[in-house]
């Protein structure tokens, strides 16, 4: 394990101007004029990334983590603080940027890879690969202003990904291109994962730093609130868009939500699989409110089993004490401890009413045959 | 997989790597490192800059020819036709000047802009930022030697047999005005990021830097033989154009017509009061001692605006 990437105490405070000057005359005729406001979008940011891992890098809108990621890969200057770096690193900020529209597709890899910073003797060996990757084979002579947005997006992540980086950064460009050419990405990210190379990877959604990262950092406001390992990260995060979304409310959340007991035929936390279940909520609201009831429930290393909710008809709450009850009839699960988080979310709003992760826990035991993590119950037999 | 096993070796080559330092302020020795270790990138950047300013015209390169070719007949028919400027042989003078006067202006009009224009590369890729107004300089030094082929097959056709033991000056002052105009371009490329309103006025400012250049008139028709007189010949120097312009003209201009006599001797004799009318009546020593030292400052010039342009880069985000 060598340390690839090493960010030291880094910190960016940008101007915001709030009237632009930016004319000759503006300038001579208002100095001093149009307020600037210093705004922190990174505050003493550390971490350190080593070959051979996949950092998830997780926050909302604003939460300074496309800021950071310029900074490492140099886009940006920090106002204090270092980063170094060790190895070849090619940055997926903007995918095509560094394209001009005007030359083929054949002459922006080129370009675009030296823009990257790999030799052209480099592209040459690689050429094929990347138009093979990009499936554009019969454009490739084409002026790329003529390319639809798609292949556009796909020329420009084949040449990164197939330019031998050690360490890629990707931001984001996932959530372009169509299902099976995203499938194709992260299958070549997988790649580069089983050849020991280190990948940062910044998403706001959760399902996909699941699946792919190791572990996982956790930003929000300029500030770190989490680092460690994918499920544990996740979790915080999802705890803080919580409470933030409480204090945005002024007064906490609308209601507090809690499982009150849990019925199980066995009398205790631990069910037999196949097994029917039953979940007493209390929640305490503040107001009467409309929303859907939402059920979750994940492993423990942070995948989601399940979401369901109360079918689309709403729950109505009113002042003070509220009871639901979920009756799970049969557990199709495999041996493990599963968590389960419960909510009332407004439908149309995305507003969150009440939430508790891990409301609950459950231990399920499971003495068949099955592996994996459910029990399907599959016949087999020769016919 | 052939690709596994090279990333591997990869790997474990990296644990030799020294850290580099992607945030801090760079010295200028590393961003003078950088830029040569970039340089691939400025000759992709100069090749698409040629490529896309005559895709789609029909005639392509040739422009680069054709529009100082015309500048120059316009040039010709206004001054030593209308205006009757009285230099003899005027094209060959013109063209020597207009060869310095267009790579400095062509590099000037397109760089000051171009960090502004190209603002999404410059806040998502990671590159040292000035290659973009230094690659505007290499289409422009580019334009400048395709003029030049021109120039002598000109020479060629009209017979004019250009002064070749001034030759080796002209390397000399071609690299100061490279550093001069890299320099300029790049700080008006950062400078522009901060006020637009550069962009508009570099036209003006470019349009009186010609008229104050002895282009279309000459050194000795200027205003520098009254300056001279007062022992304040140096004012008209302070424009470092005017010096490679005249090492230029000294070069091409003033002819040898080394086939109709034989001995040098008598040649110069001829040649002098040519020279006295329309160029300074200089040595070559002082020539060479002139150009080098013009070559130091540039140098040093250039340096200074790499220095600035570091400092002037770190607000850039904030800016575009």
């Amino acid at each position: 394990m060598t340390t690839v990437i090493k960010v030291e105490g880094i910190s960016k405070t940008f101007k915001i101007h709030h009237e632009r000057h930016q004319s000759l005359k503006e300038r001579l005729l208002h100095p001093r004029t149009g307020s600037t406001e210093m705004f922190n979008a990174l505050n003493d940011i550390s971490f350190s990334v080593d070959t051979n891992e996949t950092v998830g890098l997780v926050g909302h809108n604003g939460s300074g983590k496309s800021t950071l990621l310029k900074c490492i890969c140099g886009v940006l200057q920090p106002t204090s603080g270092q980063i170094h770096i060790r190895g070849s690193l090619a940055a997926l900020l903007e995918l095509g940027a560094g394209f001009q529209p005007e030359l083929s597709g054949r002459d922006n890899v080129f370009l675009y890879g030296a823009m990257l910073g790999f030799s052209k003797k480099m592209v040459d060996g690689i050429f094929d690969d990347v138009v093979g990757f990009s499936e554009i084979e019969n454009f490739i002579d084409t002026q790329v202003k003529f390319y639809s947005s798609g292949m556009y997006v796909r020329l420009a992540f084949a040449v990164a990904v197939n330019v031998d980086p050690d360490i890629l950064v990707v931001d984001e460009v996932l959530a372009v291109g169509d299902e099976r050419f995203q499938a194709k990405c992260i299958d070549r990210i997988r790649t580069f994962q089983d050849e020991g190379r280190s990948i940062l990877f910044v998403t706001h959604n959760a399902d996909q730093v699941r699946a792919i990262c190791d572990r996982a950092i956790v930003l929000d406001g300029g500030h770190m609130i989490a680092d460690g390992p994918t499920h544990e990260s996740l979790r915080i995060f999802r705890e803080h868009l919580m409470d933030s979304a409480a204090e945005h409310d002024g007064s906490g959340l609308l209601a507090s939500i809690s499982i009150d007991s849990i019925t199980t035929p066995s009398g205790s936390f631990d069910v037999r699989s196949g097994a029917g279940m039953h979940f007493d909520v209390n929640i305490t609201s503040h107001g009467a409110y409309s929303g859907n009831f939402v059920m979750e429930i994940f492993t423990r290393n942070g995948l989601l089993v399940s979401r369901s909710d109360a079918k689309g008809s709403p729950v109505n709450l009113t002042p003070g004490q509220n009871r639901v009850g979920i009756d799970l009839a049969q557990i199709p699960l495999l041996d493990g401890i599963y968590d389960v988080n419960v909510g009332v979310v407004d439908p149309r709003g995305n507003t969150v009413i009440a939430w508790r992760e891990q409301a609950a826990s459950i231990q399920v035991t499971y003495d068949g045959r099955e592996g994996g993590l459910v029990e399907l119950g599959a016949a087999i037999r020769q016919q | 997989m052939s690709d596994g096993s090279s990333a591997r070796v990869d790997r474990r080559s990296l644990e030799d790597d020294a850290f580099r330092v992607v945030s801090a302020r760079d010295s200028l020795t590393t961003r003078l490192r950088n830029l040569w270790n970039r340089r691939e990138l400025l000759f992709s950047l100069i090749r698409s800059d040629i490529r896309i300013k005559y895709k789609n015209s029909a005639l392509g390169i040739v422009w680069s020819m054709l529009t100082p070719s015309l500048f120059l007949a316009i040039y010709w028919l206004v001054f030593a036709k209308f205006l009757k400027n009285g230099i003899p042989n005027f094209v060959v003078y013109l063209f020597a000047g207009m060869v310095v006067w267009n790579m400095f202006n062509t590099s000037l009009s397109t760089a000051t802009g171009v960090i502004v224009v190209r603002s999404g590369l410059v806040k998502k890729v990671s590159f040292p930022r000035e290659i973009l107004a230094l690659a505007n300089v290499g289409a422009a030094t580019f334009y400048f030697f395709i003029q030049l082929c021109v120039f002598g097959l000109y020479l060629l056709v009209v017979q004019h047999s250009p002064d070749y033991a001034y030759f080796w000056l002209l390397p000399i002052a071609f690299l100061a005005l490279y550093f001069f105009t890299a320099a300029l371009a790049i700080l008006m490329s950062a400078i522009t990021v901060y006020m637009r309103d550069m962009e508009h006025f570099i036209l003006i400012i470019l349009q009186l830097w010609f008229f104050m250049s002895p282009i279309v008139y000459s050194y000795e028709h200027s205003i520098a033989p009254q300056l001279h007189a007062h022992g304040l010949a140096w004012l008209y120097f302070l424009n470092p154009i005017t010096l490679i312009m005249l090492t230029f003209q000294r070069a091409f201009y003033v002819a040898t017509y080394a086939a109709s006599t034989s001995q040098t001797q008598i040649v110069s004799h001829h040649v002098v009061p040519v020279i006295l009318k329309i160029l300074p009546s200089w040595p070559m020593s002082t020539y060479c001692y002139l150009d080098l030292a013009l070559l130091g400052i540039m140098i040093v010039f250039f340096l200074l605006a790499e220095v600035l342009f570091g400092h002037l880069q770190g607000n850039f985000e904030s800016e575009l």
